[in-house]
């Protein structure tokens, strides 16, 4: 039974940094109809920004280490990520994948694939192929109950995830933004007859993605000090197959989805198939669209002649 | 730096130009004119070292500069290059400059033996130095022993890799001797017999050593009582350790690479487990404390030489190392700074300067005063009389825990079958 | 060549391949330069990539069903004909005294493991093809990645093909005559199939499924079909690349990167269009090698070739979004430049993709 907590609670704690990933993807799908490749490389992109970010700030501040003052910086250098990854999704949208809207789609999967080589071989290239310790810029303490482990990390990475989730169901159901973001992603050329300015909204969409992706990057950082530039290819993947798992194009989908890849994968691990792990999300994901094609949350939509 | 920013930009504006000047389509004609363009370039100044000359012995470098290897393929790269900046700077070898010709492998099997193709049939190198992975340098052994170049491989373990034929020499361990080595230390020394092993899956290394220490571990009594595996880069291990957890061993044997194991001794720390991890030269590094920190406090490693050895050839090794690159060297670092002496050394007492005689050096080399412990080559080309130490992480310093005389790392040599 | 008959005309065309092929294969190793043997070699791999690029492209290109599992496909092949060679052939041909003998049964019998690799691959393809009835566009790709990580996977956990440690020992047999010989093999089933029945159907398939089940064509049937006969050449492709010096295997090998590879091929090529994946695989297959000497050239410490060949491959595919030749083949291209005036719009398939965009699921 304990073993049985600790797992799922492991498991919780990575499905929700796999769940913000997914988001970006799932995001980005249901405007655009595009799989994202690069995505897993944006978040490891803000991963790197919070390493910079926080070594700089826990080297001139270092007497802060410990205080209540370290929560804001850390506050702080999340929100440099999540601007410099931002900054990058919306440069990645209009150089990248802007051209190729009236393309075939998979034009722009192809340069999406592009673009993750880019940030991959650039990351090596830039930061140095070698695994960096992301700075502690919160204490870390042990939080134990009836038996079971955990970290204020694994908390603080629930917490700051549920908000980031929160906030985005309230600007795709409660602004008017949303209420274009869903428009466009319902029918995009009704949309922009409708009036309404579909670049900009993509590009809009873009940013939350990246956004989203910087603050898993940063969480992930502090749960697992190390950083390296090929980071983000498999929590990428994972997130992607949660986001499909969900219902590709579905926010509350991509939340499930990645919680069960996480608990999953947790329950795998610890058990003696340890070794078929990497397989075991696929796996799931094929039964799961064996029965319901569309993923959990997706609708089915007949296709019209 | 500012030069090549130009060229950048250079660069990059000659590709806004011809979007512009010519038609679209004719930008695919351009690439593959461009590439053909640079691959028809002679190559200048390749090493980024000393000046090339007519005259100037050209070694072989291939090695993962990119892909998920790298940051071992680029200490590699920069133990070569040093070893052969100081020989070079001492006069060179035989009056003439070493030149090192590097070609990456993005950390791919079939793009090493590219590279090594390359290097032996269009640079006509003498010899060869590489591989980190046993997988890429398998496959670029063959063709160097199908070309008769000797190549010598600085860390590559598995015991297959010089089986290739009698061109391929290592400088390292093999997976025979640590695996061994640690399994009867942990026994023998640290009286322990039910212990854990956590393997990782994705490596040849992690899967190869696995193999031999459970062989050894368990014909000396040794019984193990939970298994778990992990692929390299994975980043939470804490189910699998939940699952090591419940068997309650003694201690844990994490043979995997560096880049992994800090990682995995904070998670055990957090879930309460205190038992030791013991590890192999996979883990030599000052990254490993670096991300490890106090979880690490009480693992033992199997290891080449320590970094903290007074001894005059390990403290100049260091501090010119950490002088030129301002980083303390890694494991690999270190063997790929031998790895390059002793190929120099063998260039100094070879009859001529080809192939053969070369390899015939080689495989006399006796006794030299390594780095990483006095290198002979053995009758099957891989070092032996190499001492090999375990080392302790107390107070995150390493402490010298002991140190297996020749003779017992011998053993596994005798075993190896040809 | 009108007034044969068709069997006459294409053993014809067949003893020219094949003469062809073999003057290559000893001419092109006697150039006296600097660096054949690395030249041959790119040629050699070139070929491999050709021939999965054409073969994705029946299953992408012709009947549209977007497949991210090609690596899988060709592990599967590269495995089970190395294992074949290593734990079967290969103790027999050395029982062999060496002379004609022996070189007939080596190849004979590579060309049996090659094809037994390619038919077990074919299976795999069968299998994955399956879930294809039931899946379409995106959900297919994430369903046939997942196919070729979790073979990955299982090889990586089979001891007896080395598993994480690397499948060694296997016969270096693969040679350019061999891999061409496939390679030529695989675009003359590309071209026949194209101006088939089933190619027909292939295509109906791809530009809409329900107008093409509602003329009567068996969509099912046809779908799978594709999968069987891209995987079997895919897995073709696996047996001669594992036989190929270094002949060494590795899980690593293949990863869903090199499926990304492969489909990069196709899609810069043009989907649908085989000269256009030929060219394409072979752009993409010289282009990291050429790049090789961009370090020098640029005066860099660091190497810099990954960094270009992917900001080119974005560059190239913002060019050409169609691909190379768009849907048409290397003459067709070429014929239309000198006869008409190039349109300004883009090729054609877009509507398509349009309509597939405007009726994908909403976010809700």
């Amino acid at each position: 039974m304990q073993e049985f907590l600790q797992n799922l609670l492991n498991g919780v704690a990575v499905g929700a940094i796999y769940a913000l990933i997914a988001l970006g993807y799932t995001m980005v799908y249901g405007i655009l109809k595009l799989i994202n490749f690069a995505h897993g490389d944006v978040f490891m992109l803000g991963s790197f920004v919070g390493f910079y970010a926080g070594g700089w700030a826990t080297t001139h501040m270092h007497d802060k280490a410990g205080t209540w003052m370290s929560w804001p910086i850390a506050g702080a250098v999340m929100l440099l990520a999540m601007i410099a990854c931002g900054l990058f999704g919306y440069l990645n949208e209009r150089i990248a994948y802007r051209p190729l809207r009236n393309a075939p789609r998979i034009a722009s999967l192809i340069t999406a694939i592009g673009v993750s080589f880019f940030l991959e071989y650039g990351g090596q290239f830039v930061f140095g192929p070698d695994p960096k310790f992301f700075p502690t810029l919160i204490e870390k303490h042990l939080i134990r109950a009836g038996g079971i482990v955990t970290t204020n990390y694994q908390l603080i990475v629930l917490v700051v995830a549920i908000i980031f989730m929160a906030i985005l169901q309230y600007i795709i159901y409660g602004t008017k933004f949303g209420r274009a973001m869903r428009a466009v992603s319902f029918n995009f050329e009704t949309a922009s007859l409708m009036g309404i300015p579909t670049d900009r909204i993509i590009s809009i969409t873009f940013i939350i993605g990246s956004v989203l992706a910087a603050v898993a990057g940063i969480l992930y950082g502090l749960s697992y000090p190390k950083i390296d530039p090929l980071m983000g290819i498999m929590p990428g993947l994972k997130a992607f197959i949660a986001a499909v798992l969900g219902g590709i194009g579905n926010v509350p989908g991509a939340v499930v989805g990645g919680l069960i890849i996480g608990i999953i994968e947790s329950f795998v691990g610890g058990s003696q198939f340890s070794s078929f792990r990497d397989a075991i999300a696929f796996v799931i994901l094929i039964g799961i669209l064996l029965f319901r094609p569309t993923g959990l949350f997706g609708k089915y939509e007949p296709e019209k002649v | 730096m500012a030069q090549t920013c130009t060229r950048v930009r250079m660069c990059a504006h000659s590709f806004g130009l011809v979007t512009d000047v010519m038609k679209r389509n004719h930008l695919i004609l351009f690439a593959a004119a461009l590439s053909l363009l640079l691959a028809g370039c002679p190559p200048k100044n390749e090493s980024g070292g000393a000046a090339a000359g007519p005259g100037d012995i050209v070694i072989g470098e291939y090695g993962s500069l990119t892909g998920p290897q790298a940051t071992f393929g680029q200490s590699t790269h920069n133990g070569i290059m040093m070893a052969v900046d100081q020989i070079n700077a001492a006069g060179g070898v035989r009056g003439r400059k070493i030149k090192i010709l590097t070609e990456d492998d993005q950390s791919k099997q079939e793009d090493a033996a590219n590279a090594v193709t390359k290097l032996i049939s269009q640079n006509n190198v003498l010899a060869v130095l590489g591989e980190v992975g046993s997988s890429n340098s398998l496959a670029a052994a063959p063709i160097c022993q199908a070309n008769k170049v000797p190549m010598i491989t600085p860390s590559s373990t598995n015991p297959e890799v010089t089986r290739k034929g009698d061109y391929i020499f290592r400088i390292c361990f093999t997976d025979d001797d640590v695996g061994e080595n640690m399994a009867r230390y942990v026994v023998e020394q640290l009286h322990v017999k039910r212990a854990a092993m956590l393997t990782d899956v994705k490596t040849d290394y992690s899967t190869g050593l696995t193999a031999t220490i459970e062989k050894t571990f368990t014909s000396l009594g040794g019984q193990i009582v939970g298994r778990a595996s992990y692929a390299n880069g994975d980043s939470d291990f804490r189910s699998q350790l939940t699952a090591i957890k419940q068997n309650k061993p003694e201690l844990i044997f994490l043979p995997g690479y560096y880049t992994d194991v800090g990682q995995i001794a904070i998670q055990a720390r957090d879930l309460g487990m205190t038992q030791p991890f013991v590890g192999g030269d996979g883990w030599v590094s000052p990254k490993l404390v670096e991300i490890g920190g106090k979880a690490l406090e009480g693992c033992i490693y199997a290891n080449h030489y320590s970094y903290a050895d007074p001894t005059p050839v390990v403290r100049n090794f260091v501090q010119s190392y950490h002088d030129r690159y301002g980083a303390v060297p890694d494991g690999m670092a270190a063997l790929a700074f031998d790895a390059a002496r002793v190929l120099a050394d063998a260039l100094k007492r070879a009859k001529k300067l080809d192939g053969p005689s070369v390899r015939e050096a080689i495989a006399e080399t006796k006794g030299f005063p390594g780095v990483t412990g006095t290198i002979t080559i053995g009758p099957d080309r891989n070092a032996v009389g190499k001492k090999m130490i375990f080392e302790e992480i107390k107070n995150g310093q390493l402490t010298l825990k002991a140190t297996i005389e020749p003779k017992t790392a011998g053993v596994a040599v005798k075993t190896a079958p040809h | 060549m009108k007034r044969f008959p068709w069997w006459i005309r294409d053993t014809i065309y067949a003893v020219i391949f094949i003469g062809v092929l073999i003057g290559l294969s000893y001419g092109l190793e006697a150039i006296p330069i600097q660096g054949i043997a690395y030249y041959n070699r790119i040629l050699v791999l070139m070929g491999i990539n050709i021939t999965l690029a054409v073969s994705l492209n029946i299953i992408n290109g012709h009947a549209g069903q977007f497949s991210l599992g090609h690596a899988g496909f060709m592990a599967v092949g590269a495995y089970f004909a190395a294992f074949l060679t290593v734990y079967y052939f290969s103790p027999y041909v050395n029982t062999i005294p060496e002379g004609t003998g022996q070189w007939l049964a080596q190849n004979g019998l590579l060309l049996l493991a090659v094809l037994l690799g390619g038919t077990v691959a074919a299976v795999a393809g069968y299998i994955v093809g399956l879930p294809s009835l039931r899946l379409r566009g995106d959900y297919l790709a994430i369903v046939t990645l997942g196919f070729g990580e979790i073979i990955r996977v299982i090889i990586l956990n089979i001891d007896k093909v080395g598993a994480a440690r690397g499948f060694t020992g296997i016969p270096p047999w693969s040679n350019f005559f061999w891999v061409y010989f496939f390679c030529g093999v695989t675009i003359a089933i590309s071209w026949r199939l194209v101006n088939s029945s089933v190619g027909r159907a292939f295509l109906s398939v791809r530009e809409d499924e329900i107008a093409a089940e509602a003329m009567g064509v068996d969509t099912t049937k046809y779908k799978v079909k594709a999968f069987i006969i891209g995987s079997f050449l895919a897995g073709v492709a696996g047996g001669l690349f594992a036989h190929y010096t270094p002949a060494y295997l590795n899980p690593t090998m293949f990863t869903f990167i090199r499926s990304f590879e492969i489909i990069a091929m196709v899609v810069l090529g043009g989907l649908g269009s085989i000269s256009g994946s030929v060219l394409a695989a072979i752009i993409l297959t010289f282009l990291p090698e050429g790049l090789r000497a961009a370090k020098g050239v640029l005066h860099m410490t660091k190497d810099p070739r990954m960094v270009i060949y992917s900001v080119m491959l974005i560059v190239l595919m913002l060019t050409r979004p169609q691909g190379l030749f768009g849907r048409r083949e290397l003459w067709q291209v070429l014929a239309r430049r000198k006869n008409t005036i190039p349109t300004k719009g883009r090729d054609e398939g877009d509507a398509a993709d349009k309509l597939d965009r405007d009726a994908g699921p909403p976010v809700s």
